[in-house]
């Protein structure tokens, strides 16, 4: 079973609301002070590989596209237990849409040639959009499935549990396809000191545009077929009113009091 | 090259009947073709999808295309895909505005790339640029931390739009317009997925998306017992428990109960979110809410950025407290 995963590297989505900012002159995003980490969704994804490769056996490869990517944090998935590290590491990827980089990531799973199952996170916790798996599925021709809770291979297809809003489909699709994977496949594993070791030694390979026999004119910014015209942080005016009191109860007593005053009750 | 021309809404269709969506969809079309002076026209797809075209009329189309087969029964992606690749050649729209629904994030993105473009998933607001007449595109990004305008670069300009977040017209019964059939011819070989089965995990009660109160939890409730004295809270009330992501994914809660961005995206008259940090994440299933008021030991939680009433304290001993007062207020 041979399983490519697609993980990018993002500003922590987890830390607080306060501290993250926009850079007006750039349209970049940032949380301050606190270091990028691999996408959350895209963890969720890694973990779903894993749980397959237990059950099958083969081999995980991982892709990640951006520009001057961290090697402690792209290389976290081997350090969970996959087995190699593609980087699409260069300049001319830097700011690109879905398209060019569903593109660019369908070139490179293309040129690994082996491949059963492509899984991505369900969305990434930045752009929020949920098309890089979807664009690599019609970019190559296969089938799709997104939003998986679980994944089980058996012969030549793979059954999925597909999450709804009122529940989930079963749906059995043949391999090779992608599939997007959410959070209720499971708590990713965390790396283990053995698993951190293993990954200090392995080197990513690192392929350029004509490495995946791009154009320059394909990728990046070059590549994009929808522009950014601006980005913002909404702001909210409401304020907060406290209920106090002497003690927890008090206070909470005086909030159904003030929720009852106006009118909300 | 086909000319592109008027904005089209794909009115989805589920158990034979229009979504919500749609006619919200429909809503927001109407007004960007007024102000482009062109046409709007919905398209249906499903089966039986004829008889809801009249109804599409009257949440603001100027015509409807139906594409009605039984083989669109249950919705596969992959024949839905093929269905819409057709009917946008046929009526070759400069706009295609769809819903950020179950089906809508896995077919949005899939015919996107089919037809060449991407799509913008998720939009809160739609326009038109005064100046270039083409579609802004203003969605959520970083899990609500910031809002993104994006343009396409090709046509059909396309997007989703957030549930709740368009305002659908009344219907007009009296409006008229143009219905035009279209054949599905559909492929065996179109259709990879096979749907083995769809699993509804029924919630006994008012359903979240239903309720003007919803009491919600996060990770600070601790244990599935905890979210008793919710559920009593919601009872009095006439509302429903709801959770951030880690009650649920700690099967505390079905999952089903989620609110937020990968979750339920609510608008309750009252949203109490009780020891919830309030990430953008979950905030953006619960800000359209009237009123949200937040218990938390943390002041600086940000919850309390977006609350109108809080309390700052150990929850298990305010909401003991405060349901007690409660109880007290409803039966005076
Ligand atoms: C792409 C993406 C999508 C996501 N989608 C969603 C989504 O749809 N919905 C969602 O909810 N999350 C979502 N998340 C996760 C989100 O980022 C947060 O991790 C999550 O919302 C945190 O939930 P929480 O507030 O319950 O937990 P925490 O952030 O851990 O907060 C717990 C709070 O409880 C308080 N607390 C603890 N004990 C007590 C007590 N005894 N009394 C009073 N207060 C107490 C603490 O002060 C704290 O504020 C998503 C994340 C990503 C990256």
């Amino acid at each position: 079973m041979n399983i490519v995963v697609c993980v990018k590297q993002v500003i922590d989505p987890e830390s607080p609301p306060s501290i993250f900012k926009i850079d007006a002159a750039t349209n970049k995003a940032e949380m301050r002070g606190v270091p990028p980490v691999i996408d959350p969704y895209g963890e969720f994804a890694v973990e779903a590989a894993l749980k397959v490769k237990e059950a099958k056996g083969g081999k995980i490869t991982v892709i990640s596209l951006g520009v001057k990517l961290s090697r402690e944090v792209v290389k976290k998935p081997l350090a969970m237990g996959a087995d190699e590290l593609i980087l699409l590491d260069d300049e001319a990827y830097v700011r690109g849409d879905s398209w060019s980089t569903a593109t660019a990531l369908a070139a490179a799973i293309q040129k690994i040639g082996e491949y059963d199952l492509i899984l991505c996170g369900r969305e990434a916790s930045d752009t929020n959009a949920g098309q890089t798996g979807p664009g690599i599925a019609e970019i190559l021709g296969l089938p799709c499935v997104t939003i998986a809770r679980k994944i089980d291979v058996t012969d030549g297809s793979a059954r999925i549990e597909r999450v709804t809003s009122d529940g989930y489909d079963v749906i059995e699709v043949p391999i090779p396809a992608v599939i997007t994977v959410s959070n209720e496949i499971g708590e990713p594993r965390y790396p283990t000191i053995k698993g951190i070791m293993t990954a200090k030694k392995i080197e990513p390979v690192i392929w350029k545009p004509a490495d995946i026999s791009l154009d320059a004119s394909k990728v990046g910014t070059a590549g994009q077929r929808t522009r950014l015209k601006k980005l913002f942080q909404p702001v909210y005016e409401g304020k907060c009113e406290f209920a106090e009191g002497d003690s927890a109860e008090e206070a909470a007593a005086n909030l159904a009091l003030k929720l009852r005053e106006s009118k909300i009750l | 090259m086909a000319e592109y021309k008027g904005i089209a809404v794909y009115c989805e269709v589920k158990d034979e009947k229009m979504l919500p969506i749609a006619a919200e969809g429909l809503g927001i079309g109407r007004k960007l073709a007024d102000e482009l002076g062109q046409e709007l026209a919905a398209v249906l797809v499903g089966s039986n999808a004829g008889n809801l075209a009249q109804q599409a009329i009257a949440h603001g189309a100027d015509r409807a295309y139906v594409v009605d087969d039984p083989l669109l029964k249950d919705c596969q992606t992959d024949a839905y895909v093929s269905v819409m690749e057709k009917v946008i050649g046929q009526i070759t729209p400069q706009v295609l505005i769809m819903g950020q629904t179950d089906s809508g994030r896995d077919l949005a993105p899939r015919l996107a790339f089919r037809l060449g473009v991407t799509v913008t998933m998720d939009c809160v607001d739609l326009a038109i640029d005064s100046e270039s007449k083409r579609l802004l595109q203003t969605k959520p990004v970083y899990g609500g931390n910031a809002q993104a305008v994006f343009t396409s670069e090709s046509n059909p300009q396309m997007v989703t739009i957030r549930t709740k977040a368009m305002t659908a017209l009344e219907p007009d019964a009296s409006r008229k317009g143009d219905i035009t059939s279209i054949a599905a011819d559909l492929q065996a070989s179109d259709i990879r997925t096979k749907i083995l089965d769809k699993v509804v995990e029924e919630v006994a009660g008012i359903k979240i998306e239903d309720a003007e109160v919803v009491v919600a939890g996060g990770r600070g409730i601790g244990s599935a017992e905890g979210f008793q004295q919710l559920e009593e809270l919601a009872k009095m009330l006439k509302g429903a428990v709801g959770a951030s992501r880690p009650p649920c994914d700690n099967g505390w809660l079905p999952d089903t109960l989620q609110v937020g961005l990968t979750g339920k995206i609510i608008a309750p008259e009252l949203y109490f979110a009780i020891a919830i940090s309030g990430s953008s994440q979950h905030m953006s299933g619960c800000s359209g809410s009237k009123t949200i008021i937040a218990i938390n030991k943390d002041a600086e939680a940000n919850i309390f950025r977006q609350a109108r009433f809080g309390v700052v304290g150990d929850w298990k001993k305010v909401l003991p407290a405060f349901n007690e007062k409660v109880k007290e207020l409803l039966a005076s």
